[in-house]
C-alpha cells in the first residue's frame, strides 16, 4: 500500500512540472462569431464568420503579422520574375496537424481544386489570376495541366499568372487560397465538416463542432510556429441576437463578440469596449442611370450634395464610420501610401447650396417638376432609418418627394441585377487591398454594374492598370479613375463601414483584417 | 346527465312573443317584464355590465384619438429633429422621441389608424369566415368536416412567409397586401375552436330537440348552436387581435405592408426591441396602446357575450 | 373506430402531400434561387451549380424526383450548410426544440388551467381581474420584447439565469417561460370562458341546490366538458411549439429547429424549406387526430359522421 502512495506521488509530480510549464489556465478565449458556418472547407466558403475560423486553422503560402504586414507563411521565400506573370515560392519544413508534411502538392490540389468548376467554388474568382485559371473555371479548357500552378517538387510551387498582379502576395494570405491535404481530401467530400476527419496547418485544430452552437479550437502542437501561439483553445458561441450577445458579454460569459447592437454602440465606446476597426467597405446610394432624370448628372450630384454624411454618420450610426469623400475607403495601403490618403477628398460631405444650384441647372428649381423616385432597400432597421433620413433631407434641401420601399433579401437582390429600381441602397466591402476591388466594377458591361453606367475613359484608365505591374502607374491610373468616377457620380457613396467589434481589455494582442474577420491568432488572455 | 330543460325552448325570445299573443300562458312566471326587441335587450344589459362599458368608451375614444389626433399634434409622423433623439418623455414631447428625433405621441396616434383597422378587420375575418367555417365543419360532420379540416390542415401547413415574399412581388405594398395575408391564415384557430364546440353541442338535447320541431339547419346554428359557443368566440376574437398587429408588423417589416415612414403600433414596439435598454419608452407607449386596445376588445367582447347569453336572459 | 382511423390516415397523406406540393411551386415562383447573392457568381458557376442541383431541370422533372426521395424519406442535401443533409437538420434541431416546446406546453398547461378555473368559480373577483390581466399581458407581449427583456433582466441585472444558450436545466427556464405565455394566456382565457358556460347550465345549478357530494360529481363532468376548447387549442399549438420559435430560439441562442423554418425561406435553401414544412405538416396532422380521438374520449356523445 506505501508503495502505490509512493509512486503516485512520485507521478505526480513527475507530471506536475508540466502543468507549471504551461502558460496560464484561463488562455481560453470564448468569442461570439455571430451564426453557424456554412462551410470550414477554405475553398468554398465565403463569409466573414467562416474566415475568422480558416485563418485559425489553415495557412496559406503568406500570412499577416499583428501590424497587418504581409510576411511568410507557408512559404519561406519567393521569387518574382521580370515581367511579373511567375512567382516561384519555396516552402519550409511544416506539418499538417496528422503529423505529414505540408508539400507544394498541397497547394496545387487546393487551388486547382478551388477552380475546378464541379466544386462551384464561389471565391473561385479569386484564382482568376492564374494563367487559364478563369478559362478552366468556366469550362472553357478541359484540361486541368494547363492552369498556372505547378508543384516543382515537393517545397517548390511555380506559379504563372495571366497578367502582371502587384498585389498577388497579398490574395496569397485569402481563405481561397489555402493549402488542403491531397490525401485527406480525395474521396473524402465531407472531410472539412467534423473533427475527426479534419486536418489543417494552422495554429488551431478543430476540436468540436456542434451545429448551430458552437466551435471549439485547441492549439495545434504540430503547427510550425507553435511556440508563438499563446492561446490554449477558443470556443467560438454562435449567437445570432446582438442583445443576447451583449447581455452574455457584460456578464462576462463572452470576451469577445463579432456582432454588436448598434443601439447600444456610443455607450460602448465610451467604455472602451467597442472598437471601431478599420474595413474597407463604402456605404452608397445606386442611381439607376437609365431611369430619367437620374440620366443627368447634374441630378445625381444634387442629390449626392444633398446628403448630411455628418449627421448620418455621428447621429444614426454612430459607430464611428467616417462620412464619405469618394468611393474608395482608407485602408487599402499600397507601397505605404494609403489611396485614399494620397487621393483627398473627391466631393463635399454636405452641401446643399451646391445641390440646389445643380438641381436648378438640371431644370427642376426647387425641385418642381420632379418625379416621384423610389429608394429600394433590403430589410434591415438600418438601412430604413437612413433611407427616412436621406427623404427628409432631400424633401427639405431640395424639394424632392421620394417613396421608400424595402424587399426582402433576395428579391432585392433580383430586383436590382434586373435594374427594377430608381435608387437602390447598397454596400461593397472590398476583397482584397487593391483599388481595383472597388472600381473595376463599374466598367461598362460589369454585371456588377447594375446602374448601367458607362464612360469609355474611366474603362479605358481601369483596364490600364491590369496591363502593367508598375504600382506607381497602376495607382496613378486609379487616382485619375476615381475622379472621374466621382464628378459623374453614378453612385451616392454616403459613409465609409467600421468592424464593430467587442472585446475585453485584457483580451491581448488582436489584430483585424480590413476585409472583414477579426484576426485571432495572436492573441492571449491578460491576468484578469 | 340531467340535462333536463332544453335551454332554448323556453328561453327563445321569439317564441316566448308569440306565446303571449296567443294568450298562451309561458313555462316560468318570469315573463313578468316588458317585452323589448332582442337586440334592445342585449344593449340593455350591456349597459349595466360596468366592464364592458368602459371596454366600449376605450374603444370609442382609441377610434377618435385615431382619426383626429393626428391632426391636433403640432408635429407631423414624419418631421425629424436631430437635436433631439431619443429623448424620454417630456413637456415638449409627451410620449418622447424616437432615433430620428420624431414625435413619439402622433407616431402612436397615427399609428393607432393602421392598428385599430387591422383589429377590426381581423375580428371580421375571424368572425365572418372562421365562425361559420367551423360552424359548418363541425354541424355537417362526417366527410364534409374531415375535408373542411383537411383543408384547413393544408393552409396551416404551408409557410406564410412563401405566400407573404410571393404577394409581396406580385402586388405593390400596401394595406390591402396585409388584409390579404391575414385572411389566409387568421381564421383557422377561430374556425377549429368553434368546429370543436360545436361537434359537442350538436348532439346535446336541445339540438335534438330543435331538430324534431323541424326547425331549420341555418336557424338551428344561428339560434341555438353560436350562441352556445360565444365563449371561445369572444376569447379568440380578442386574443388573436395583439396577434394580427404583431403578423402586421413583422409584414412590413419584410416590405409587404406599409412602408417606412408610416408605422403601426406593431411596426414601433418591434423595431424598438433593439433599443430596449437605450430607450423603453419607445417600446413602451405602442406596446401599451396595444395592451389597452386589447383590455377594452376583452371586456367589451366578454359583456357582449354575457348580454348575448341566452341563459342569463330575463334573470338581469 | 378502426375504420375512422383508416380513412383518417389516408386524409392525413393526402393533406402532406398537397402542402408538399403547393410549397414546392411557391416556392419555385418567388425570385432568388439559393445562389443568388451579391458578389454574384460567374454565370457558368452558376450553370455548374444548377447542374450538380439539378435546378435546371424542367419543373414538373424535379417535383417528381423530390417526391421519389421522400418517399424513401430522404430529405436531400441542404444547399446553405454544405456538409449537412435536411435529415441531419431535422435530427439536430428536433430534440432540442421538443424538449423547450413541451416544457413550454407543461408551464402553459400548469398555469393556464388553474388560473382560468380560478378566474370561472369566482367570477367578477380580485382574483379572476388579477389573473384575467395577467393572461391578457402575457398574450399582448410578443415573445421577442418577453425574451429580450428576460435575458436583460435574468442574465445580466440579477445575474440569476445563462443569457442564452444551452446544455443545462438552467438555459430552459426563461425560454420556455418566454414560449408558453401567449399559450397560457389564451388557455387561461378559454378555460374560463367554457367553464363559465358549464357552471352556468342547469344541470349544475341543480346539482349545486341539491348538495356537496352532487357538486363534485357534477364540476368533474363540467370540467371535462370545459376542456375541449383546450383541447382543440392545443392540437396545432403543439406542433408549432414543438417544431420551435423561430423568435425564441434566436433571441436565446437555442440550437432548435425553429431558425430553419425561416431562414431556409431567406436562403431560398429549397431541400430545408421542403423538408421542414413536411415535417411540420406530419406532426400538425398527427396531433390533430390526437385532438380529434381525445374529443370521443371527452365527450363519448361526439360523433365524426
Amino acid at each position: 500500500m506505501h508503495r502505490l502512495v509512493v509512486v503516485a506521488l512520485v507521478m505526480t509530480m513527475a507530471l506536475a512540472p508540466a502543468t507549471w510549464a504551461q502558460p496560464s489556465a484561463s488562455q481560453v478565449l470564448r468569442w461570439n462569431v455571430g451564426t453557424d458556418f456554412e462551410t470550414l472547407d477554405p475553398a468554398k466558403s465565403t463569409g466573414i464568420p467562416e474566415a475568422t475560423v480558416i485563418y485559425l486553422l489553415y495557412e496559406g503560402l503568406t500570412q499577416r503579422d499583428p501590424q497587418g504586414r504581409l510576411v511568410p507563411g507557408m512559404a519561406e521565400r519567393w521569387d518574382v520574375s521580370k515581367d511579373g506573370l511567375t512567382w516561384t515560392f519555396y516552402l519550409r519544413a511544416a506539418k499538417w496537424s496528422n503529423g505529414q508534411l505540408v508539400s507544394a502538392g498541397d497547394f496545387e490540389f487546393a487551388w486547382k481544386r478551388a477552380l475546378d468548376p464541379a466544386l462551384a467554388a464561389d471565391y473561385a474568382y479569386q484564382l482568376y489570376y492564374l494563367k487559364n485559371g478563369k478559362a478552366y473555371n468556366t469550362g472553357r479548357i478541359k484540361d486541368v495541366s494547363q492552369v498556372g500552378v505547378i508543384a516543382k517538387d515537393a517545397r517548390t510551387l511555380v506559379v504563372t499568372l495571366e497578367s502582371p498582379t502587384p498585389f498577388f502576395g497579398d490574395l496569397l494570405s485569402f481563405h481561397t487560397l489555402m493549402p488542403v491535404p491531397k490525401t485527406v481530401v480525395t474521396g473524402n467530400p465531407a472531410w472539412a465538416g467534423k473533427p475527426e476527419t479534419f486536418v489543417g496547418n494552422g495554429p488551431f485544430v478543430m476540436k468540436e463542432w456542434t451545429r448551430q452552437n458552437r466551435v471549439v479550437l485547441e492549439r495545434n502542437p504540430n503547427y510550425w510556429d507553435a511556440k508563438s501561439i499563446k492561446l490554449q483553445r477558443i470556443e467560438f458561441s454562435m449567437i445570432e441576437a446582438e442583445s443576447t450577445a451583449l447581455v452574455q458579454y457584460e456578464a462576462g460569459q463572452l470576451d469577445g463578440s463579432s456582432n454588436v447592437p448598434v443601439a447600444d454602440i456610443p455607450r460602448l465606446l465610451k467604455t472602451g469596449d467597442f472598437k471601431a476597426m478599420p474595413y474597407i467597405g463604402t456605404y452608397y446610394y445606386l442611381f439607376n442611370t437609365t431611369h430619367k432624370p437620374l440620366d443627368d448628372a447634374r441630378v445625381r450630384r444634387a442629390l449626392a450634395f444633398a446628403i448630411n454624411r455628418t449627421l448620418i454618420t455621428a447621429r444614426i450610426t454612430r459607430a464611428g464610420e467616417k462620412p464619405a469623400n469618394a468611393f474608395v475607403p482608407s485602408g487599402i495601403v499600397v507601397n505605404g501610401t494609403d489611396f485614399r490618403q494620397a487621393g483627398g477628398p473627391l466631393m463635399p460631405v454636405y452641401d446643399p447650396a451646391l445641390a440646389k444650384k445643380l438641381l436648378a441647372e438640371a431644370g427642376y428649381p426647387n425641385g418642381e417638376g420632379f418625379p416621384t423616385l423610389t429608394i429600394l432597400y433590403n430589410t434591415s432597421q438600418r438601412h430604413k432609418t437612413i433611407a427616412e433620413a436621406i427623404q427628409e433631407m432631400w424633401r427639405q434641401n431640395l424639394g424632392v418627394k421620394v417613396n421608400l420601399t424595402n424587399q426582402e433579401w433576395k428579391v432585392y437582390l433580383q430586383t436590382r441585377s434586373q435594374h427594377n429600381f430608381d435608387i437602390a441602397r447598397a454596400g461593397w466591402i472590398g476583397d482584397y487591398r487593391d483599388p481595383k476591388t472597388f472600381l473595376d466594377m463599374f466598367i461598362t458591361g460589369s454585371s456588377f454594374n447594375e446602374g448601367l453606367w458607362s464612360n469609355k475613359a474611366y474603362d479605358r484608365l481601369v483596364d490600364a492598370t491590369t496591363k502593367t505591374a508598375d504600382q506607381a502607374v497602376r495607382m496613378k491610373a486609379f487616382h485619375e479613375a476615381e475622379k472621374i468616377f466621382v464628378q459623374d457620380m453614378p453612385l451616392a457613396p454616403i459613409y465609409f463601414y467600421v468592424q464593430p467589434i467587442l472585446y475585453k481589455n485584457y483580451v491581448q494582442g488582436l489584430a483585424t483584417d480590413p476585409t472583414g474577420p477579426p484576426l485571432l491568432r495572436n492573441v492571449w488572455i491578460e491576468g484578469h | 346527465m340531467a340535462s333536463s330543460i332544453p335551454v332554448s325552448d323556453s328561453t327563445d325570445p321569439g317564441r316566448a312573443l308569440a306565446r303571449r299573443a296567443m294568450n298562451v300562458p309561458g313555462p316560468a312566471a318570469r315573463d313578468t317584464t316588458p317585452s323589448v326587441g332582442f337586440w334592445a335587450d342585449v344593449w340593455r344589459r350591456l349597459r349595466k355590465n360596468r366592464g364592458a362599458m368602459i371596454g366600449l368608451w376605450i374603444t370609442v375614444f382609441l377610434i377618435v384619438a385615431a382619426i383626429i389626433g393626428p391632426s391636433l399634434s403640432p408635429y407631423r409622423y414624419s418631421d425629424q429633429d436631430f437635436d433631439h433623439l431619443f429623448e424620454g418623455p417630456n413637456r415638449a414631447h409627451w410620449f418622447g422621441t424616437d432615433e430620428l428625433g420624431r414625435d413619439v405621441l402622433t407616431r402612436v396616434l397615427y399609428g393607432a389608424r393602421i392598428s385599430l383597422s387591422i383589429g377590426f378587420v381581423a375580428s371580421f375575418f375571424n368572425v365572418a369566415i372562421g365562425v361559420t367555417y367551423g360552424a359548418i365543419s363541425g354541424y355537417a360532420g362526417g366527410r364534409v368536416d374531415n375535408l373542411m379540416m383537411r383543408i384547413v390542415d393544408v393552409i396551416y401547413g404551408v409557410p406564410l412567409l412563401l405566400w407573404v415574399i410571393l404577394l409581396m412581388v406580385v402586388l405593390k405594398p400596401g394595406l390591402t397586401n396585409i388584409y390579404i395575408a391575414l385572411g389566409t391564415v387568421y381564421w383557422l384557430t377561430m374556425a377549429r375552436l368553434v368546429r370543436g364546440q360545436v361537434l359537442s353541442l350538436r348532439e346535446r338535447e336541445f339540438v335534438e330537440a330543435a331538430r324534431a320541431l323541424g326547425v331549420s339547419t341555418s336557424r338551428i346554428l344561428l339560434r341555438h348552436i353560436i350562441p352556445n359557443t360565444m365563449g371561445p368566440i369572444v376569447v379568440t376574437m380578442t386574443l388573436s387581435v395583439p396577434q394580427a398587429i404583431f403578423v402586421e408588423a413583422f409584414l412590413s417589416y419584410i416590405g409587404l405592408g406599409v412602408q417606412a415612414p408610416m408605422a403601426s403600433w406593431g411596426s414601433l414596439a418591434s423595431d424598438a426591441t433593439e433599443v430596449l435598454r437605450v430607450a423603453p419608452h419607445l417600446v413602451f407607449f405602442p406596446g401599451m396602446a396595444i395592451v389597452i386596445t386589447m383590455l377594452a376588445f376583452n371586456f367589451l367582447g366578454d359583456g357582449l357575450r354575457d348580454a348575448l347569453d341566452p341563459r342569463l336572459r330575463g334573470t338581469l | 373506430m378502426g375504420g375512422f382511423i383508416f380513412r383518417r390516415v389516408l386524409s392525413m397523406l393526402l393533406v402532406i402531400w398537397v402542402v408538399s406540393t403547393m410549397t414546392f411551386f411557391l416556392m419555385k415562383a418567388i425570385p432568388g434561387g439559393p445562389f443568388t447573392a451579391e458578389k454574384q457568381l460567374p454565370p457558368e458557376i452558376l450553370r455548374n451549380l444548377e447542374r450538380r442541383y439539378r435546378l435546371g431541370d424542367p419543373l414538373w422533372k424535379q417535383y417528381r424526383d423530390y417526391l421519389h426521395n421522400l418517399l424513401r424519406l430522404d430529405l436531400g442535401p441542404s444547399f446553405k450548410y454544405e456538409d449537412l443533409t435536411v435529415n441531419d437538420i431535422i435530427r439536430q434541431g428536433f430534440p432540442v426544440s421538443a424538449e423547450l416546446g413541451v416544457l413550454a406546453l407543461l408551464f402553459a398547461l400548469a398555469v393556464g388551467v388553474p388560473s382560468g378555473l380560478i378566474s370561472a368559480l369566482r367570477q367578477y373577483s380580485f382574483s379572476d381581474y388579477f389573473s384575467m390581466l395577467w393572461a391578457l399581458l402575457g398574450v399582448s407581449i410578443p415573445s421577442f420584447l418577453l425574451a429580450t427583456l428576460f435575458i436583460y433582466l435574468f442574465g445580466l441585472r440579477l445575474h440569476v439565469l445563462p443569457a442564452g444558450g444551452w446544455g443545462t436545466p438552467a438555459h430552459l427556464l426563461l425560454p420556455a417561460v418566454a414560449l408558453g405565455m401567449y399559450p397560457t394566456g389564451f388557455i387561461a382565457r378559454l378555460t374560463r370562458s367554457s367553464m363559465l358556460e358549464v357552471i352556468r347550465q342547469d344541470y349544475v345549478r341543480t346539482a349545486r341546490a341539491k348538495g356537496l357530494a352532487e357538486i363534485t360529481v357534477t364540476y368533474r363532468h363540467a370540467l371535462k366538458n370545459a376542456v375541449i376548447p383546450v383541447v382543440t387549442y392545443l392540437g396545432p399549438i403543439t406542433a408549432a411549439v414543438l417544431t420551435g420559435s423561430f423568435v425564441v430560439e434566436r433571441i436565446f441562442a437555442i440550437p432548435g429547429l425553429g431558425r430553419h423554418f425561416v431562414t431556409s425561406i431567406y436562403n431560398r435553401d429549397y431541400t430545408v424549406i421542403m423538408g421542414t414544412t413536411v415535417f411540420y405538416s406530419v406532426f400538425l396532422v398527427a396531433m390533430n387526430l390526437v385532438v380529434d380521438v381525445a374529443y370521443g374520449f371527452i365527450d363519448p356523445r361526439i360523433r365524426f359522421d
